[in-house]
């Protein structure tokens, strides 16, 4: 065991992961936090704390991932080379290991021109391989990546992120490669909706070796309109939807519905791509229904560990 | 306004917006105004420079008369003439004063109706607008 | 060179407002190559700032001067008479040379006409784009000759990101990504094992990060003894 947390515990135990995205707000009200975790508890092995996501103000994800922590879930905080340099990721490395937080997910980060505050410096000391590569040895040596040696280093669980979606295709692969190479435990992917090119990207997965190395959690995203499809297709670089989907979210009389019935439909049939390990659900804006997908697709009840 | 006429400066082509302006001489139309024409090889010659520098010293209003843009004698000069206006007018723009003070027209040669109705539009351009910064200039 | 962008002619003419003699000095180097600063565009803008002025009935004397290259003294030098005869001197040129007005003349008050942008090629006519940001550590040669650095909007040392849509970037879809870029070109140069690498952590001290940087070539420099030659045939 690398952290001993529990979403490493499910991962070796063999059994399908599950993970859902918490959102943390736009405020300093730590009561969305707490509704979230007690809503959800039990329907995943660990909730992941986005970090300023698409360059918006909110919560830290480490202060969001000590307030779910109080309500006995387990976190995965996101940690974006955006708005840190390589003393402040270390820093916060070391400060999450301490208040308990046992998986982090590293992440280069969305440009701040998406977000709400655009005229902001950004800092990109690192990009997301760099900052596996340099949490991995401070955990395995205990050294900084400047050469200190470390005393009490850090042990966490390393997550990535892989887009099988964005350009170009051939190189998304070697880029997992790297990542594992680089030390990620684990990886959670981009929302699969076109499941011809996701199954393409795990046989090559598969044919290098690379599902040995590393849990891959299948991302899925719960639609609640055809409008949220169109603009997943349309607006968000390097996500693919297909038009058959698009078109089943338009036909739908109760396009909610279709939207659940959507997702477990694709949670069934990643759990029978070989290689892909547990999904990670995003329901942005729309945790309540994590529950009820997680039900409906048969992913309960969670295991547990002593 | 009595006393004053209107100042306007024409850069025209040698082509054909000199030629359209002769031609238009002959018919013997006259202006209420002073209009300077200014000959040049080709709107493409035109600088922004020119334009600025008539205004600067009392031009109420400039107007370029190239070639039509198909049909150009130097090919894509009233079309380089054109850009040129359309900075000028961006820094007019900039500065607080009228960009439709400057404008490009293209003419072919044996239009002799246009020309007079370019000058005429002109001069009631500057008229109305009056001098850049009022009367004592 | 170094590309740069006249500033809005309301924001340079409210700078110069409270003066009444301005020397306008523009600069026949990058910044007329790049048509921002050179002898066409201080004419234009100082003639620009006297229709406004003739508009709005403002008196105020403008001096429109350029020199061969406003980042070095000894061009500097042949206007000195103008610009401190002036009460206010707009610089034309990038921030370099308004600094180097700057530095020789302390007292003098000198004002930026230009926003000073990047280090940039002519992609076509009237078009320049960003190919290097001065990191002072190229590392080109392992990224297929196109620097990741400049090109990348989050500078990645391994990517693509996962924003990378029909080979363009997320933060502006009218620009390559960098990184497809580098990939095809490495892919045409059969050395695709350089991306499949992980490239380390940057070492950001050759950059801006590491303060001020002074490069120095000692051969070049003048002994005291040269200098005091120089002073005298001066």
């Amino acid at each position: 065991m690398k952290a001993g947390s529990n979403l490493e515990k499910v991962f070796e135990s063999g059994k399908f992961a599950v993970t859902a995205e918490i959102g943390p707000p736009q405020s300093a009200n730590p009561e969305p936090l707490t509704h979230h975790a007690k809503m959800m508890k039990g329907s995943a092995d660990a909730f992941n704390l986005t970090d300023n996501q698409t360059a918006v103000v909110r919560l830290s994800s480490i202060a969001s991932a000590v307030i779910i922590m109080r309500e006995g879930i387990e976190p995965v905080i996101q940690m974006t080379c955006r708005d840190r340099n390589r003393i402040a990721l270390q820093s916060d490395l070391f400060g999450a290991a301490a208040l308990g937080i046992k998986n982090v997910l590293c992440l280069t980060g969305d440009h701040q021109i998406f977000g709400n505050e655009k005229p902001a410096k950004n800092v990109f000391d690192f990009d997301s391989i760099v900052e596996l590569q340099v949490f991995d040895q401070l955990r395995r040596e205990g050294r900084q990546v400047g050469g200190e040696v470390v005393k009490d280093p850090p042990r966490t669980y390393l997550g990535c992120a892989e887009n099988p979606f964005a350009t170009p295709y051939e190189y998304r692969v070697s880029r997992l490669a790297k990542k594992v190479a680089a030390g990620a435990d684990f990886c959670q992917t981009q929302a699969i909706f076109d499941m011809v090119m996701f199954e393409k990207f795990m046989d090559e997965v598969r044919s290098r070796g690379l599902d040995k190395k590393i849990h891959i959690l299948a991302g899925v995203i719960p639609m609640k309109s055809a409008g949220a499809a169109r603009y997943m297709k349309n607006k968000v670089p390097g996500m693919i939807v297909p038009n058959e989907i698009v078109d089943r979210m338009k036909n739908a009389k109760d396009p909610k519905e279709e939207g659940i019935k959507l997702c477990i439909e694709q949670i069934e049939h990643l759990k029978t791509v070989k290689g892909v390990h547990g999904v990670h659900i995003m329901a942005v804006a729309w945790e309540e229904i994590v529950p009820k997908i997680v039900e409906m697709a048969g992913l309960l009840p969670r295991p547990t560990f002593q | 306004m009595a006393g004053r006429k209107p100042k306007v400066v024409g850069f025209c082509c040698e082509r054909h917006g000199m030629d359209a302006a002769v031609l238009s001489a002959r018919s013997g139309k006259e202006f209420d105004a002073s209009v300077r024409l200014v000959q040049v090889p080709c709107t493409g010659r035109v600088d922004g420079m020119h334009i600025l520098k008539a205004l600067e010293d009392g031009a109420d209003c400039v107007f370029v008369l190239g070639c039509l843009e198909k049909n150009c004698y130097y090919d894509t000069g009233s079309i380089e003439g054109r850009k040129r206006v359309e900075y000028v007018k961006q820094m007019l723009s900039e500065v607080g004063v009228e960009k439709e003070r400057v404008e490009m027209f293209n003419s072919a040669s044996t239009n002799a109706w246009m020309f007079p109705e370019i000058v005429s539009k002109m001069v009631a351009l500057a008229k109305k607008l009056g001098p850049i910064g009022g009367e004592k200039q | 060179m170094i590309v740069a962008k006249r500033k809005p002619l309301n924001e340079i003419a409210e700078m110069v407002a409270p003066y009444k003699r301005v020397s306008v000095i523009g600069c026949r180097s990058c910044v007329a190559i790049c048509l921002a600063g050179g002898e066409k565009e201080v004419k234009m803008l100082v003639s620009a700032l006297k229709v406004k002025n003739k508009k709005e009935g403002r008196d105020q004397e403008f001096e429109a001067l350029v020199v061969e290259r406003q980042c070095e003294k000894e061009w500097v030098k042949e206007v000195e008479d103008k610009v401190l005869g002036s009460d206010i001197t707009l610089s034309m040129a990038c921030s370099l040379g308004a600094q180097t007005i700057g530095d020789m003349y302390p007292s003098h008050v000198t004002f930026p006409g230009l926003n000073t942008g990047i280090f940039g090629v002519p992609e076509e006519q009237g078009v320049w784009s960003e190919k290097c940001v001065g990191c002072g550590n190229c590392i080109i040669h392992t990224t297929g000759g196109i620097c990741p650095i400049s090109r990348c909007a989050k500078s990645m040392l391994n990517g693509p990101c996962g924003g990378s849509a029909n080979r363009k970037c997320e933060v502006n879809l009218d620009t390559d990504c960098a990184w497809s870029a580098i990939y095809d070109r490495l892919k045409i140069q059969n050395r695709l094992e350089l991306i499949e690498k992980v490239t380390p952590a940057k070492d950001w001290s050759t950059s801006h990060a590491g303060g001020r940087r002074t490069y120095v070539r000692e051969d070049a420099k003048l002994t005291p003894h040269q200098k005091k030659g120089k002073e005298a045939i001066q």
